[in-house]
């Protein structure tokens, strides 16, 4: 049967142990001598026998369709090799081949010796899906006969109810942990492996990157190189030149807007500065690409100087373009929270207001500023459709803003975009530098956030 | 002299720095507002041309002998037909004088790839067409469509020009007799990827786009409030607690790109769930906007005053029913503003999705969750990648319909904002 229509099935079933149990309590209501003591409606007993009967019975469906493939898998690799077939091609293609046949038409045209296996195959899988089938029907009613005898008037079941989405509310709560152990694991895995073949120590400190391999042995680039000092000189020129304009720009702006603006001029400029927040950086990328490097280079050109046509400039004065309102609305956030006697104290000293900003509030307000500083250039470092649109491919060391240098999150892209094979050295090089990435902005944003935290808390 | 005297004479220069230190800050914004406007602008400009679509009218005798048909034939003979004979015939037609090979190759470039298949539908549609003589209009070759709109200038000299001479004379020819029109581009907005830029529209783009923020709505929303209600309202004072918090902080701060390594690693490999589908796509995304709303939904049912949950409590609801009868509605606005703001993030966002291969070609356009498709930004960076010349307008054009929806997204947002807010 489909998944579908047996979780559909299912409802079922726990509708009617609803309605049944409801019914049931209803009647003994009635029949009750001491009206007072009812405390309980009669839907909360109904709540509670169809969740005994659903719960369980989506568990073990859920816990069984996640084995069904892995073991519909295995039995037909020993299958293959108990007939000695030929599949000396990759299994997972092979398999793949088999799998996809899901139209008359696809199975005739599978060979000969594919039907054979065909025919196994749809042998094991119908009897995984009817044992599936029955295992979680027959759990369902199993249950929902045996919640419907057990419920009477003393069970408390709103308390039991309310227990319940307590737990299903702490679930959803902790898939943010959840994620996190997976981003974790998944990058980890293959980054392990991946330094099963490339030593740790030449990623870090090799200062050649060229991950394509060549395909014949003689050619030029035959064994690809993966040292990544280039990328990551190549991620902090871009991000600082991105910070270079954002900072300045952005605690300027929030100075203006929280020191000196009246409050029409706010309405009016808070809401641009989030549409510049809230353009897709897709756009900012095709805008780096197709106007502002032209614009740099033909600039360049002009004061005799050579620009790629890819330059760290370009990439980096978009990307700091992007991060002002970042910058701006943190920089905001932390200025109002200043308490205001500290401004009026320095005023009333005779201090003109610039006076009273860069050594009165600035000061007080370093550590939140150095906190959004910092979680701007985790976004810088983590920013990849501006670089992979605006940014070059090639790894060149260089730290001048006027050649092209690639990124961490570039790399990360063309290794990953297009079809290979998922353990060739080269994709398992996208996770090791997606560790790198993640390290790198979780150490950033964790100091950020804590820094934030304390320097809220000295003024609350 | 006293101290009066010199605090009088640095005075000016104080003043002075104060003015210029007001103008940094003017500047600042200034050039943020203007980058925008460069921007928008920019964009708009180039986007303009993919708009307007060049025809070209020729009278096309659908001789029943060169197709091999006849009113009667079958579909499936109608689909297998060669209808480029009778275009070309048309174009010879036009041009008598054009024999050798090479020029008359030139000459077939004039109209689309796609106006056999345009022909095509066409006499599908009605079949009665076959046999008679009428006058048709053709969508034009991208190259012509550039001369149309002067996006190659036809004064250049020829070498410097990638439209030739030659073919230069028969669009102006055909200019000239009245069969070169320009129209609205429905097409841009009907049709699925292509190759060529004549033939390319949004259609599939959209439609995925729609199908994969579903997936992520459906996902993210209900988890995202659980989660947010438990933090608020149940949540015990303990580390775990703090685990998770903390955990949803560095989340949202994250960079896109490790969500798509995660789904690359997850869902692709692990779950073997299908590339390229929004499902999947729906995720991904779900899992990056959750922060997001989290946080927002938080502040919402933070912003409830405490008289109400009191209220609730002291009638004799229970702790639960108070949160799900009165507070939870009380800060929905909240929370549905915080969603549609998560939601236009999710619109937004490539980098994941590349991971997880919705960069494939794509030129039909899906009809559900798990059909591989694209999304709005992914076909800006697919056509940003592309070399013809006809795609950048096509870009910036998809460019335009992406903010559109994220405008009416946040305007939506602000309007609901507006609507229910509350000062309690």
């Amino acid at each position: 049967m489909k998944i579908s229509a047996l979780i559909f099935l299912l409802l079922v079933f726990a509708a009617f142990s609803y309605f049944m149990a409801r019914q049931k309590i209803t009647t003994a209501y009635r029949q009750h001598k001491q009206k007072t003591k009812i405390l309980t409606l009669p839907k909360y007993f109904g709540y509670v026998a169809a969740l005994c009967s659903l719960l369980p019975a989506l568990i073990v469906l859920f816990f069984l369709e996640a084995v069904e493939e892995p073991y519909i898998t295995s039995e037909i690799s020993t299958y293959i090799t108990a007939n000695e077939i030929n599949a000396s091609e990759d299994l997972d293609l092979y398999l793949n081949d088999i799998k996809g046949a899901d139209t008359p038409e696809k199975i005739a045209a599978l060979s000969d010796e594919k039907q054979v296996v065909y025919q196994r195959y749809h042998e094991i899988e119908t009897v995984a899906n009817r044992t599936i089938t029955a295992i979680v029907l027959s759990i369902s009613i199993l249950l929902v006969i045996w919640g419907l005898r057990k419920i009477n008037t003393d069970t408390p079941a709103r308390k039991v109810f309310e227990k319940i989405i307590e737990g299903i509310l702490l679930l959803a709560a902790s898939i943010a942990i959840m994620t996190t152990v997976g981003i974790v694991f998944s990058v980890l895995f293959e980054s392990t492996r991946f330094f099963g073949e490339v030593p740790i120590m030449s990623f870090m400190f090799g200062t050649e990157w060229s991950p394509q391999t060549a395909i014949r042995a003689d050619q030029v680039g035959s064994s690809a190189a993966f040292g990544a000092v280039p990328l990551f000189v190549g991620t902090m020129l871009i991000s600082f030149i991105a910070l270079l304009v954002s900072v300045p720009f952005g605690l300027m702006s929030a100075i203006y807007l929280s020191e000196y603006a009246s409050s029409t001029v706010r309405s009016v400029t808070k809401p641009i500065l989030e549409i510049l927040a809230g353009i897709p950086t897709v756009v900012y990328g095709f805008f780096a690409a197709l106007t502002v490097a032209p614009f740099i280079r033909e600039l360049g050109e002009s004061m005799g100087m050579s620009v790629a046509s890819e330059s760290a400039l370009a990439a980096g004065l978009v990307m700091g373009i992007m991060i002002i309102p970042f910058v701006s609305s943190l920089s905001d956030d932390v200025l109002s929270a200043v308490p205001q006697s500290l401004r009026e104290g320095s005023l009333g000293l005779g201090a003109t207001r610039s006076e009273t900003i860069v050594k009165v509030l600035i000061p007080a307000a370093l550590p939140g500023i150095v906190g959004g500083v910092l979680l701007a250039a985790s976004r810088a470092i983590g920013e990849t459709m501006i670089v992979v649109m605006a940014a070059g491919l090639a790894a060149n060391l260089t730290v001048n803003p006027l050649e092209a240098v690639t990124t961490v999150t570039v790399q990360i892209v063309t290794l990953l975009t297009g079809d290979q094979e998922f353990d060739s050295a080269k994709t398992l090089a996208a996770f090791a530098l997606g560790l790198m990435l993640f390290v790198t902005t979780l150490i950033l944003n964790v100091i950020a956030l804590h820094v934030v935290r304390k320097y809220r808390e000295q003024y609350e | 002299m006293n101290n009066t005297d010199i605090v009088r004479q640095s005075l000016k220069k104080r003043y002075l720095k104060e003015q210029i230190f007001k103008f940094m800050g003017m500047f600042s914004i200034a050039t943020a507002i203007l980058f925008l406007l460069i921007l928008l602008v920019d964009i708009t400009t180039k986007a303009m041309p993919a708009f307007s679509q060049t025809k070209i009218a020729l009278p096309i005798n659908l001789d029943a002998e060169k197709l091999g048909l006849d009113a009667n034939s079958s579909t499936e003979s109608m689909m297998n037909a060669d209808f480029r004979l009778v275009i070309r015939a048309a174009l010879l037609e036009q041009f008598p004088e054009v024999t050798k090979r090479k020029a008359k190759r030139e000459l077939y470039s004039l109209t689309s790839m796609g106006a056999e298949f345009q022909l095509r539908d066409m006499v599908i549609e009605d079949p009665s067409l076959i046999g008679q003589t009428k006058t048709i209009e053709f969508m034009a070759d991208d190259d012509v469509d550039a001369v149309i709109k002067g996006s190659i200038d036809r004064t250049l000299p020829e070498s410097d020009r990638r439209v030739k001479d030659q073919k230069l004379s028969w669009i102006e020819s055909l200019e000239k007799s009245g069969q070169i029109s320009t129209g609205f581009n429905w097409n841009f907005f009907s049709n699925g990827d292509s190759r060529e830029p004549e033939m390319a529209g949004i259609k599939g783009a959209v439609l995925g786009s729609l199908f994969t923020l579903l997936v992520t709505l459906a996902l993210s929303f209900p988890v995202a409030v659980a989660a947010a209600i438990y933090l608020e309202e149940f949540a015990p004072k303990n580390r775990f607690i703090d685990f998770i918090e903390i955990n949803i902080n560095n989340l949202a701060a994250v960079p896109s790109i490790v969500f798509g390594l995660l789904g690359l690693a997850v869902f692709i490999n692990f779950f073997s769930m299908p590339r390229s589908a929004p499902l999947v796509g729906g995720i991904v995304l779900s899992l990056m906007t959750l922060p997001t709303i989290i946080i927002a939904s938080r502040s919402a049912i933070k912003a409830v005053p405490p008289s109400l949950r009191e209220a609730a409590l002291g009638l004799g609801a229970s702790k639960m029913q108070s949160v799900f009868h009165h507070v939870l509605p009380a800060a929905l606005p909240g929370i549905l503003t915080g969603t549609i703001i998560g939601m236009a993030q999710a619109l937004g966002e490539t980098a994941p999705l590349l991971m997880i291969g919705m960069v494939a070609f794509i030129v039909d356009i899906p009809q559900s969750a798990v059909d591989p498709s694209t999304v709005l930004p992914i076909q800006v960076y697919l056509w940003a990648d592309s070399p013809e010349r006809g795609f950048l307008a096509k870009t910036s054009a998809a460019i335009l319909v992406l903010l559109f929806f994220l405008v009416a997204m946040n305007a939506i947002a602000i309007y609901l904002r507006k609507k229910f807010e509350k000062k309690w």
